[in-house]
């Protein structure tokens, strides 16, 4: 068995009866780099020195303290990481040596002692739900790398489901955790909005986005989120909700749960044998006591186009800061100011980060702003009181991740829409701002992962996780490896 | 052709808080440049704003203070623009639900009394500052960028630029009275855009107007604007049209000049900021604030006429700024005579600021050294034009009114026996003087006790002179 | 017709400061125009009387106090910079 194939707790157990070293779980994450990155391509900056060094540290520590004590973690890189570089995978930040701070999370991971391996490849500033989007060489599926990781938070859920770290953080605007944890396998979490600070997030939708934690089993999920939670002062959404022991919620009980199983979710246009996965899912919940019924949630089909036009809007405005001035590559063919603005940013973008920017703009520009933008803030208010409704009867919402298993790299590049309409069950969450998760739940007839959604009330982040542990420990598809150099 | 004049101010006011609006950045005027910054003050990625507690209290303050209604529920919205000097490229600011609404102020210009509307007062953040330099390349600080800023707009109330010199004058002398702002011009603290329009007389509908930026003092605003309405009115009697411009006020050649012809309006994108929640502004919030709203201008002249009888005239001029009606009052707290307060205030005082170009805090003179002086002079230890003396050295260096009198021998002369001595002295050396005086000339007298201070120094004690020399003459 | 002219495609790129060749301006305008009609459907459901939603918590009054506190050097907040001189971030200038 690989050290990564231990929870994170009994990696705790082992340190602590001093079997292994932090130093070796730290090689164990680069030696694994080294073997299979070339193939998978999930990081984008590496710092071995900096990792082995603080894991000589940690090792030489005399008390073990921290819940992530010594334990190699991967940041998705739009999290900004102090002293490290962090570009989004945009070229535009390809010179982004040093953010000058830590994002909360990454102080959080930092104060509990994890040991940052690296930054993690993703579609550029997060727009993409295939991870070829990244301004440097796309993130491929450790399953078959001949299929997309999914986006955007591709390169965590690729690096967790290869073994090359323990747990990984992603962002998610509109499926960006759960998508690629559907895809490669692993489990990932969207938090519910202002559950987990976004300062240091670099933010691509501010009312959408939320940070969350990709991990090769629930109760490794569930700590992670314990230590990145809660209340932030420099994060005016984050939201003063007492932060529980997730870890504690596991309890595999799920006697009496009540399971909304929306009719738009296994409706035309999701695949027969994700259907099919997702109804064996729901026996294995029966099995377990409890219960589910056919519910609807009727605006779900307006989601994605209200979520292109919001999250492009706001993505607008986010992503003018980046103009040349302060950081960033700045073109060297302006020689007056306008043009230094317009250069640098066409010679630093990729084609879907201009797309959207381009989208945003015109949805927010004068005379079109109530047709599209508010027009869009308004049906997320109908979205958003679909699941109010559901909620006032049922403990979780369940469904597939996907209405597809990952797709092949090129497939869906040629048209914009067919790419967006992938994240149609995912973006609802977002837009309601509740949380959900991606469990492993089977597997396709070639051999790739599928995800089980389930999706639960604002700050039931607890309900959920028990939810999805009862299913993880009943089944065994969280176990399973891919093949890549060898399983590890 | 007869026209009207419609002029409306947009003012900027600085806020100083501690620290910025958004960031825990220190809010500071004249440091080294990008001292005083963060990352969320230079935008970086990642960064979000929280605000700051007290840039929303002095806002609501100044709201209250120019009689606006408060917003109970507000918000902040993202205005966007490309700039150097706007480092997130949008401006944090507020545009359909500002802080404050529906205000006025009443200004007086040729003895009539007027009421200005102002639309809306809004909070926003202030940006980095760009110079230009002589090498083809601009420069950025962004220690401004962040300060908390309020938007006061006018209502087109204006039909004069005389009247617009009073409505500044006027919304300065209250906000400094509020104490949320310096309202410095010359340091930015207060900044001022005027845009004017003519319309014939008679006519309802307001004639195309252009926007004067850059303007450097108060003269310059009413002196652009005096240039502007000529310059519109010369153009619509020769049957040419006025354009929505954006022009400049130059200094030196005392025209307005053009920068820009805006085509249609400018289109800033504004939404609802999603980084900063609503604002909601209970009645108790209100009432904390307003009851931190000192004594205002208006209500200080009131009190002055009926309480202290000052003329309408003195009331006016020393509660014209807040620290000259601060000083007033301390210095009558500590004992001075009320009426010999307001002339040393408003003649001395006043006459060195103007020279030297300096604010009475700047001065070392402090309310209890004038207090002291004019004791002085009451019980006879100094004469007025001792104190005159006196009073110089307190304006240049400052200090104990009693000291310099002792250090510098200013004591007034009051003792008899020397006077006489003194007197006889005089007498003697001017014969002539005494034989005019004897013959009637009453003038000779004057020249007499002139000779007597002049060999005084001026300390001889005046009354006793007087009456030392009527008696000796008399003799 | 399309949803969105190629002129308003090149206001628009000029609005959000992006360079864009008469190709480029083509393609955007034919994807735009597909993505934007696809939005329309939103204008088959009746929002009147619905409250546009910015935020999805019902936070109210997040508030700092006004204490200033030190962060960064002025080396620092200029260790980014593509240009700079004397302390400041230099640009080309404003002028075309």
């Amino acid at each position: 068995m690989a050290l990564f194939d231990y929870t994170i707790k009994q990696l705790e157990e082992k340190l602590q009866n001093k079997e292994i070293t932090i130093e070796d779980l730290v090689n164990e994450s680069y030696s694994r780099i080294k073997e299979v990155d070339g193939d998978v391509q999930a990081f984008l900056t590496l710092d071995e020195e900096r990792a082995l060094s603080q894991a000589k540290q940690l090792d030489a520590a005399t008390e073990q303290s921290g819940k992530l004590f010594g334990i190699p973690a991967g940041i998705k890189d739009n999290i900004v990481t102090k002293g490290l570089r962090t570009t989004c995978a945009s070229r535009f930040l390809d010179n982004f040596h040093d953010p000058l701070y830590d994002a909360t999370v990454t102080e959080k991971l930092n104060n509990e002692n994890a040991v940052a391996i690296g930054k993690l490849n993703m579609d550029e500033f997060a727009m993409g739900s295939s991870n070829e989007n990244s301004g440097y060489t796309p993130t491929r599926n450790p399953w078959n790398t001949d299929y997309v990781p999914g986006g955007s938070s591709g390169g965590s859920a690729a690096a967790v489901a290869a073994g090359e770290v323990l747990f990984a953080l992603g962002s998610d605007t509109g499926g960006s955790i759960r998508q690629p944890a559907a895809f490669c396998g692993v489990v990932g979490l969207k938090p519910t909005y202002g559950r987990v600070s976004r300062f240091g997030l670099v933010a691509f939708a501010s009312s959408l986005d939320q940070i969350g934690p990709i991990t090769r089993n629930v109760e490794d999920n569930a700590r992670v989120l314990e230590v990145i939670s809660g209340l932030d002062p420099m994060d005016s959404t984050s939201a003063d909700v007492e932060v529980p022991a997730y870890t504690e919620e596991l309890t595999g009980d799920v006697k009496g749960l009540k399971i909304a199983v929306p009719k738009e979710y296994l409706a035309e246009g999701v695949d027969p044998e994700v259907k099919e996965t997702i109804i064996s899912a729901l026996k294995v919940y029966e099995s377990l006591g409890a219960t589910w019924e056919e519910v609807s949630l009727p605006h779900s089909k307006y989601a994605v186009a209200t979520y292109y036009l919001l999250s492009s809007s706001e993505a607008s405005a986010n992503l003018a800061r980046f103009d040349g001035v302060r950081y960033g590559v700045r073109s060297e063919n302006a020689d007056n100011m306008i043009d230094m603005f317009k250069k640098s940013r066409s010679e630093g973008f990729g084609e879907e980060v201009k797309r959207r920017i381009m989208l945003g703009t015109f949805a927010l520009s004068s005379g079109y702003y109530d047709a599209y933008y508010k027009k869009a803030q308004k049906v997320r208010t109908l979205i958003k009181q679909d699941f109010e409704k559901i909620f006032a009867e049922y403990d979780v919402v369940i469904g597939p991740t996907t209405p597809t298993p990952a797709f092949k790299v090129g497939e869906k590049t040629a048209d914009p829409l067919t790419m967006y309409a992938n994240d149609i069950l995912t973006i609802p969450v977002n837009l309601a701002g509740v949380p959900g998760i991606s469990v492993p739940c089977g597997f396709s007839e070639n051999g790739l992962p599928i995800g089980l959604q389930i999706i639960g009330k604002h700050f039931a982040e607890g309900t959920v996780y028990r939810a999805a542990h009862a299913f993880e420990q009943a089944t065994d598809h969280h176990t399973k490896r891919p093949q890549l150099g060898g399983a590890r | 052709m007869n026209f009207e004049t419609i002029i409306g101010l947009e003012v900027h006011v600085e806020l100083k808080t501690e620290s910025k609006i958004f960031s825990p950045a220190r809010n500071a005027f004249g440091s080294e440049p990008n001292t005083n910054v963060n990352p969320i003050d230079l935008g970086y990625p990642g960064t979000l704003p929280v605000l700051n507690e007290e840039a929303v209290n002095f806002a609501m303050r100044a709201a209250m203070a120019l009689n606006c209604e408060i917003a109970t529920d507000t918000k902040f919205d993202r205005k966007n623009y490309f700039y150097p000097d706007n480092p997130k490229a949008y401006q944090i600011s507020q545009f359909d639900q500002p802080i404050g609404e529906n205000g006025w102020i009443e200004i007086e210009v040729g003895g009539k009394k007027k009421r200005i509307g102002i639309t809306r007062l809004h909070l926003e953040e202030d940006a980095g500052k760009l110079t230009h330099g002589d090498d083809g390349y601009s420069y950025v600080d962004f220690n401004r960028q962040g300060t908390p800023l309020i938007e006061i707009v006018s209502e087109p109330d204006m039909r004069s630029p005389e009247e617009a010199y009073a409505y500044l004058e006027k919304l300065r002398n209250i906000i400094q009275y509020t104490g949320v702002s310096d309202v410095k011009m010359q340091e930015g603290s207060l900044r001022c855009d005027a845009n004017l329009s003519l319309r014939p007389i008679g006519q309802e509908a307001f004639g195309e107007k252009t926007e004067l930026k850059n303007l450097n003092s108060f003269t310059f605003v009413q002196k652009g604007l005096e240039f502007e309405e000529k310059r519109q009115e010369k153009e619509l009697l020769s049957g040419g049209e006025v354009l929505q411009e954006t022009r400049r006020y130059d200094e030196k050649t005392k025209e307005t000049i053009l920068m820009r012809v805006k085509e249609g309006s400018d289109d800033y994108r504004y939404f609802p900021e999603p980084d900063l929640v609503p604002l909601y502004i209970d009645e108790a919030w209100k009432e904390r604030v307003k009851n931190e709203i000192p004594e205002l201008p208006d209500a200080r002249k009131k009190r002055y006429i009926a309480e202290m009888g000052l003329s309408e005239y003195d009331a006016d001029v020393l509660t014209s700024s807040k620290q000259m009606a601060d000083f007033f009052e301390s210095a009558t707290k500590a004992g001075a005579d009320i009426k010999q307060t307001a002339n040393w205030l408003m003649g001395e005082i006043s006459a060195y600021m103007n020279k030297h170009q300096k604010e009475l805090e700047e001065l070392p003179i402090t309310p209890e050294a004038l207090a002291k002086m004019i004791q002085l002079i009451e019980d006879g230890t100094i004469s007025s034009k001792i104190a005159k003396k006196v009073s110089a050295e307190l304006l240049e260096n400052g200090g104990d009114p009693e000291k310099i009198v002792k250090e510098k021998g200013l004591v007034q002369i009051s003792d008899e026996g020397q006077l006489r001595e003194i007197i006889s002295g005089v007498l003697k050396d001017n014969q002539q003087s005494v034989t005019d005086y004897k013959n009637g000339k009453g003038k000779a007298m004057g020249f007499l006790v002139g000779q007597v201070m002049k060999a005084t120094k001026g300390q001889a004690n005046p009354p006793m002179v007087n009456k030392i020399l009527k008696e000796e003459l008399e003799k | 017709m399309t949803a969105i002219s190629k002129e308003q495609v090149k206001h628009v790129a000029h609005l959000a400061r992006l360079d864009v060749s008469e190709e480029e301006a083509e393609m955007l305008t034919e994807q735009l125009s597909s993505i934007i009609n696809y939005a329309e459907q939103l204008n088959e459901l009746d929002t009147d009387g619905v409250e546009p939603t910015t935020h999805v918590l019902d936070l109210k009054n997040v508030l700092r106090k006004d204490e200033p506190k030190d962060w960064i050097t002025q080396e620092e907040a200029l260790k980014n910079a593509p240009d700079k001189a004397d302390g400041q971030f230099k640009v080309p200038s404003i002028l075309e």
